[in-house]
């Protein structure tokens, strides 16, 4: 939308006006901000469900403006300093003591990660309910999924730079993985460690693509996950398209401005996210001990292997699945299989676009099966994410099992059971429930 | 009252046969007792810090406990002459490994390091627990075993103050078989206090993080009503 679909200003004569003129001539100030906020026409009739995205943006700028504060202060150094302890671990502390504010930036930062992934969660469980990643919209979904994905390794490495126990045995067991893949497996793992063993070298180059390499990335997919938005239009609750229905200047008749109605709008779900987000950090910042996990507050030993190793609860779910798999097949190691199947059990969201097949996009024009279904499996998604912070059971290696077949079976049995549910007839406007 | 925390003292402290799953009392202090932190950081200074670093700590955070700077000097310094130095040991590391077979872990944050997931401040209860579960064992080099950290390398510095317990193998409780200077009830509020210290050490700004909290949460509750009456008037001719 952006550059040259919108008039450019013309000066009313004022100071303002004539610096505007002059900035429009030589850039699209005014059509970005007509295309992408004051004249980017939303549905009307968005709900609770839609608050995620924006919110997804806001955590993105607290990571962001924590982290600047935090790498002022933090050492990616795991030698230890003359009390024994790892300069990288005695840093974090340093800044929890005796940086001014210090105590409230990390623990924006601690609860900000956590936060991320309940935001991300929530906004692609809307995408589920409501088909956003139906046609036309693909892209935007998959923009979503890389997304996703680079959100996971920046997690991944930047939970190992606090170079607690957890930290550094988490590193150890995921970089390990790798190792299962035939042939070029130990090199990856190798490549990845940067040493025979987790050490100094995988915590600085964990360190460079924590501050670095991911959330450049992340930027980038962010700002074409917003421009692949923009170009299709917002879908909504209704599953129908705006755009179909317009009035004689072409606004659509149930689109409104971004600015100021969804501005405003959004300023509400900040202020009620904040308020949930300040409870977690001025009263349980540990979470609960899943946002900090209390083994994290040894410092990283080598030699020492903490009894239960549980990754953070945002992947969980996948571990689980990863564990769930314990059979060898074609002569290759189960741990082969785990990986591959966690692998797929998050890369399979991007083919939801072309797996789903049913007449309308959302769930309230959908009969029972898909509602059946995505109860199914959300409920799998919990159990499985409950299970990966256990230790493995025989009980809970069964029913990791079976979420986990229920898990794929979402989604591979979808072009099937998406077109054999009753469907209702589809308005032609939206609804504002 | 004696009488219960007397039996408090005796009744819960046991490790069950199979091991692993232990109970734990329920460290009864309060970070906001100043005066009870205060006595913990006289205690951990003397008895803890020989051995224990505590290098996360600055000297002069101790004054947050509501002291003077004249009075952490005169009091709590022993191993620095320096208010702003750190709150580390003279023994070295790899020495101390030597010693004891196992470096004494630093213990600024030990009462966190100690929580469980679900249960973060159950840290507080593990070392209540822990030290007051100190027994003779002659099998062990330094004379003594812990029902609760099995075979553990620290020996108990607090008999001094606790008398020295047996463990009854029949009823897998612990006697106190020599009293020592503080009656058993005295000894559980000096444990506590210790406790008290190393948990308000593991974060010293908990209890201003939390008044803090009040106050960040009233403003977004009014900023909410400033927010909500905004989406309200905008909204209005929208149907």
């Amino acid at each position: 939308m952006a550059g040259g679909t919108y008039e450019k200003y013309k000066s009313d004569g004022s100071l303002g006006g004539n610096l505007l003129e002059w900035v429009d001539a030589r850039f699209p100030a005014t059509s970005m901000w007509k295309g992408h906020l004051s004249e980017y026409y939303a549905p009307k009739n968005f709900n609770f469900w839609y608050f995620f995205g924006s919110l997804a943006l806001l955590v993105l700028v607290i990571q962001i403006v924590t982290g600047i504060f935090l790498v002022m202060h933090y050492k990616p150094d795991a030698a230890l300093n003359a009390n024994g302890v790892p300069v990288a671990f005695a840093s974090v502390e340093y800044i929890m003591r005796d940086v001014p504010g210090g105590w409230i930036i990390r623990y924006m930062h601690s609860t900000g990660a956590s936060a991320f992934f309940i935001v991300v969660y929530m906004h692609m469980f809307r995408g589920l309910i409501y088909g956003s990643y139906r046609k036309p919209r693909e892209l935007t979904w998959l923009f979503g999924v890389g997304i996703f994905l680079v959100l996971m390794g920046e997690a991944f490495f930047g939970y190992l730079l606090p170079w607690g126990q957890m930290s550094y045995w988490g590193a150890q067991v995921i970089v390990n993985l790798f190792s299962a893949i035939p042939v070029v497996g130990s090199d990856l793992s190798l490549i990845i460690r940067g040493d025979f063993v987790v050490g100094d070298a995988t915590l600085n180059r964990f360190f460079s693509f924590h501050v670095i390499a991911f959330p450049l990335v992340l930027l980038g997919l962010v700002a074409a996950h917003v421009l692949a938005l923009h170009e299709t239009g917002s879908n909504n609750p209704d599953g129908i398209d705006i755009k179909e229905k317009k009035d004689e200047h072409g606004i659509p008749l149930d689109g409104i401005p971004f600015h100021p109605y969804y501005t405003v709008k959004d300023i509400v779900g900040v202020v009620v996210f904040l308020m949930v987000f300040s409870a977690v950090l001025f009263f349980a910042p540990e979470g609960g001990g899943y946002f900090l996990e209390t083994p994290n507050f040894y410092p990283a030993d080598p030699l020492k292997t903490p009894p239960h190793i549980a990754p953070v609860w945002y992947f969980t779910p996948f571990y689980s699945i990863l564990r769930a798999m314990v059979w060898n097949f074609f002569g290759l190691d189960a741990k082969f299989w785990g990986v591959v199947a966690m692998g797929a059990s998050v890369v399979i969201f991007a083919f939801l676009p072309w797996l789903d097949r049913s007449p309308v996009r959302s769930i309230r024009y959908r009969g029972p099966i898909t509602k059946v279904m995505i109860t199914i499996f959300v409920i799998c998604f919990f159990i499985l994410g409950y299970l990966g912070t256990l230790s493995p059971s025989p009980m809970g290696e069964l029913v990791s099992q079976v979420c986990t077949v229920f898990y794929f079976g979402f989604f591979l049995g979808m072009p099937w059971w998406s077109r054999m549910d009753k469907f209702k007839p589809v308005p032609d406007r939206v609804t504002m429930k | 009252m004696k009488k219960f925390l007397i039996a408090l003292l005796f009744a819960p402290i046991m490790a069950l046969a199979s091991g692993g799953n232990v109970h734990l009392d329920k460290w009864p202090g309060s970070v906001s007792d100043k005066a009870a932190v205060q006595n913990g950081a006289k205690l951990f200074v003397n008895y803890c810090l020989n051995c224990h670093g505590a290098s996360y700590m600055r000297y002069k955070n101790l004054i947050d406990l509501g002291l003077t700077e004249q009075q952490v000097k005169d009091n709590l310094m022993f191993t620095s002459d320096k208010i702003g130095g750190l709150m580390a040991v003279a023994a070295r590391a790899d020495e101390q490994k030597l010693w004891f077979g196992a470096t004494p872990p630093d213990l600024t944050i030990i009462a966190r390091a100690r929580g469980d997931a679900g249960a973060p401040k159950a840290g507080a209860d593990w070392l209540y627990t822990y030290l007051r579960s100190f027994y003779r064992d002659a099998n062990r080099p330094t004379g003594w075993n812990n029902v609760i950290f099995e075979n553990v390398g620290m020996p108990h510095v607090l008999y001094g103050l606790q008398g020295q317990q047996v463990l009854n193998h029949e009823t897998h409780k612990l006697e106190l078989a020599v009293p020592g200077q503080l009656a058993p009830a005295e000894f559980d509020k000096a444990v506590s206090d210790l406790v008290g210290f190393m948990v308000w050490m593991g974060e010293p700004q908990q209890e201003f993080r939390k008044t803090l909290g009040i106050f960040v949460l009233a403003f977004l509750a009014l900023l909410f009503v400033v927010a909500y009456a905004l989406k309200k008037e905008y909204w209005k001719d929208i149907h």
